[in-house]
């Protein structure tokens, strides 16, 4: 069973919606991503996910392209980032890790050579923004023969014909956007997500994380009562852009915000539970 | 003339999800999935419809004044004492270049649509100015987006922008040129895309777009070639435009490809010269990979982040290019060549002051290389430079680098 497999079957038998926080590898400093992982870890987040950074985040928002800038600035390549997952690794091999990112960067580096290469470093799972099942079959099959998770977006606009197609090719869980935009955009109807992942969730039994627009506490716990995981990551990114000389400030910071959104997370599921029951 | 590395069938290209051999496709983010497929299927639709086809035709003729004329410069010729050169006069189209003959294409599909906003990325202004006449006299909303550093170097189109009734949103990101504009055009999208219709006005981007462009630019070449035989009884010996995304040569181009014997070349932005690293050259000095949607020769360091491009003229400053321009270089069909900032500047004062015609920038790096190319050729020979554009919106930008305030 994959790390992402084992901690999904963690969260489901305890009731719990996974916390998956996003952070920027490299954003504000290299140096601060390792210890921030730790950080987010202790704070209550189930999984990780560590930003790519890249020149042109097309289907990120404006905290998300600042935060890819910065980190470029500092020089932080993708051999860089898996160097901090292993890294991480070292003191942590329990919690699951996925890249997300663009796709060049992963082909100059060459796709078998990134597969094995994250693999090797502790990668759990791969989420490449810009690439779709229709031309993912190369990579897709690096990534499983590798041992890594390939994960796909689903969105409001995925048509029903589409979406068995992308949960065929998904492995780990299915990311769901909860509305249409890039990153960091605002508002979120937690009902009209509920009846969505319901249509999803005829389709696979993969868990349905969900992303975008996740800006506090109060709508992580909304979506916790419907979601397998709730991904927060533009409200995270945007605390590096408020403290960006003070990188203990950030972390303290970030792990306050995850340690909120778990107390939420859970409080929102203890309350729906003898309704699920 | 040209040897082709093996035997195409051009119409079978792209293939039904957009690949030209190993470029081109859809990469974006799933939420754009839905609306390219939507796309994709007026589009096949409508370019099969007679009634679309003539109110295009009709549009062309009437509001764009196409056909535009094939000229024969006889002065330029002479002066280079080899090939006949002839100027296909995209200047003097409706706006000034090539671009409305796209945008109006586009625009009538995104009134079959049913979509009341248009939104347009724009690098020298032209392809804005045109997404914004056509959204004008439809009565649609738009809203162009273009890099902050082009916006000081295109004053002009931008105030025709505004005339015209477009909101110009200046974009602050990375580079603040055409590949943030993109960027920035493309999230509108993803938010918007129930009520909006996105007029890529290049060859670029996620499948149809590509595709599309290429079959609305394809005028160009459809009335170029008929001109020639028409003037000359033979068809032209080359074919010479510049490329940034590469719509007004794949337009030229196109309707030439089974046509061996023709040679086409595509003239980069050289800048200050390959060597230096800036200029914007990726068929000359780039190599394959995704951006924008597409697999494509990029200009990209070595981790695959996409590097500053430069150019003096901000039609041709972009980093990618059209992936069937990929296919035509590795093929052998078309060849891609640079020209620096200078020569093409030296190109443009040589036009104006030989031929009567103040040629845009972008133009003047076609011309700038058939200066070299022509007197390599025999009088009985004859090339086709695609005019693409008027340079009325360089002005500013040549006058300063004379020294002179306008």
């Amino acid at each position: 069973m994959s790390r992402i497999a084992k901690r999904f079957a963690e969260t489901r038998a305890s009731g719990r919606a996974a916390l998956i926080p996003y952070v920027t590898a490299g954003d504000p400093a290299p140096d601060v991503t390792v210890p921030l992982l730790h950080d987010l870890v202790a704070a209550g987040a189930d999984l990780l996910e560590l930003g790519v950074p890249f020149s042109d985040p097309m289907a990120d928002g404006p905290v998300i392209q600042l935060a890819c800038e910065r980190s470029l600035a500092h020089g932080t390549r993708l051999r860089d980032v898996l160097a901090m997952v292993r890294e991480f690794r070292q003191t942590d091999s329990e919690t699951p890790v996925v890249l997300m990112g663009y796709l060049n960067p992963v082909e100059r580096m060459g796709a078998e050579v990134f597969a094995s290469a994250a693999a090797e470093a502790g990668v759990d799972g791969v989420l490449m923004v810009d690439l779709p099942p229709e031309e993912s079959d190369d990579l897709t099959g690096l990534l499983e023969r590798a041992g890594i998770d390939p994960i796909f977006l689903v969105a409001p606009t995925t048509a029903d014909a589409r979406l068995s197609h992308v949960a065929a090719a998904a492995r780990g869980f299915i990311y769901y956007v909860s509305l249409k935009g890039v990153t960091g955009a605002q508002s979120l109807d937690p009902a009209a997500l509920g009846a969505r992942l319901g249509a999803i969730r005829a389709i696979t039994e993969l868990p349905l994380g969900v992303g975008f627009g996740i800006r506090d506490a109060a709508t992580a716990g909304a979506v916790a009562r419907v979601a397998d995981a709730v991904v927060v990551g533009s409200a995270i990114v945007r605390l590096a852009e408020q403290y960006p000389d003070a990188p203990e400030r950030f972390r303290a910071a970030a792990a306050e915000l995850a340690r909120e959104m778990r107390t939420a997370m859970d409080a929102a599921r203890a309350d729906a539970a003898p309704a699920a029951v | 003339m040209s040897e082709l590395k093996q035997a195409v069938d051009w119409a079978a290209f792209p293939d039904a999800r957009g690949h030209f051999g190993p470029y081109g496709g859809r990469f974006v983010a799933e939420t754009l999935m839905g609306a390219l497929d939507e796309l994709q299927a007026v589009y096949e639709k409508y370019m099969k419809d007679p009634e679309f086809l003539a109110e295009l035709d009709t549009d062309l003729k009437q509001f764009v004044g196409r056909p535009s004329p094939l000229y024969h410069a006889e002065r330029m010729s002479r002066e280079l004492g080899g090939a006949q050169v002839y100027l296909k006069r995209e200047d003097l189209n409706h706006t000034g270049a090539h671009k409305v003959n796209n945008t109006i294409g586009q625009a009538l599909l995104a009134k079959r649509l049913g979509k009341t906003r248009i939104i347009a990325e724009t690098g020298a202004g032209q392809h804005g100015v045109a997404s914004a006449t056509v959204a004008a006299r439809l009565g649609l909303e738009c809203v162009v987006y273009m890099g902050a550093e082009d916006i000081q170097r295109q004053s002009q189109n931008v105030y025709r922008m505004r005339l015209l009734g477009a909101d110009v949103v200046s974009v602050k990101s990375g580079s603040r040129t055409l590949k943030d504009a993109l960027n920035e055009a493309m999230r509108d999208w993803v938010t918007n895309v129930d009520d909006t219709f996105y007029i890529i006005g290049t060859v670029a981007g996620p499948h149809p777009y590509p595709a599309m462009v290429r079959d609305f630019q394809s005028v160009i070449g459809r009335e170029a070639r008929a001109q020639h035989l028409e003037m000359t009884g033979k068809l032209p010996d080359a074919l010479v435009a510049c490329v940034g995304g590469g719509s007004n040569a794949i337009g030229l181009f196109h309707p030439f490809l089974a046509d061996e014997s023709v040679a086409m070349i595509g003239v980069e932005a050289g800048g200050e010269g390959i060597a230096s690293g800036r200029h914007s050259a990726p068929l000359c000095a780039g190599r394959p990979g995704v951006l924008h949607g597409n697999r494509t020769y990029l200009m990209e360091d070595d981790d695959g982040q996409i590097i500053a491009t430069h150019s003096i003229s901000a039609g041709l400053d972009y980093p990618g290019v059209g992936p069937e321009h990929s296919w035509l270089k590795d093929l052998g069909r078309a060849t891609y060549v640079s020209v620096t900032d200078d020569d093409a500047l030296r190109a443009f004062h040589r036009m104006t002051r030989t031929e009567g015609i103040i040629p845009a920038l972008e133009t003047s790096h076609a011309i700038a290389h058939v200066l070299d190319l022509a007197p390599r050729m025999r009088p009985d020979q004859s090339l086709i430079i695609n005019l693409s554009g008027r340079g009325d919106k360089d002005l500013n930008t040549v006058a300063r680098l004379e020294g002179i305030e306008l």
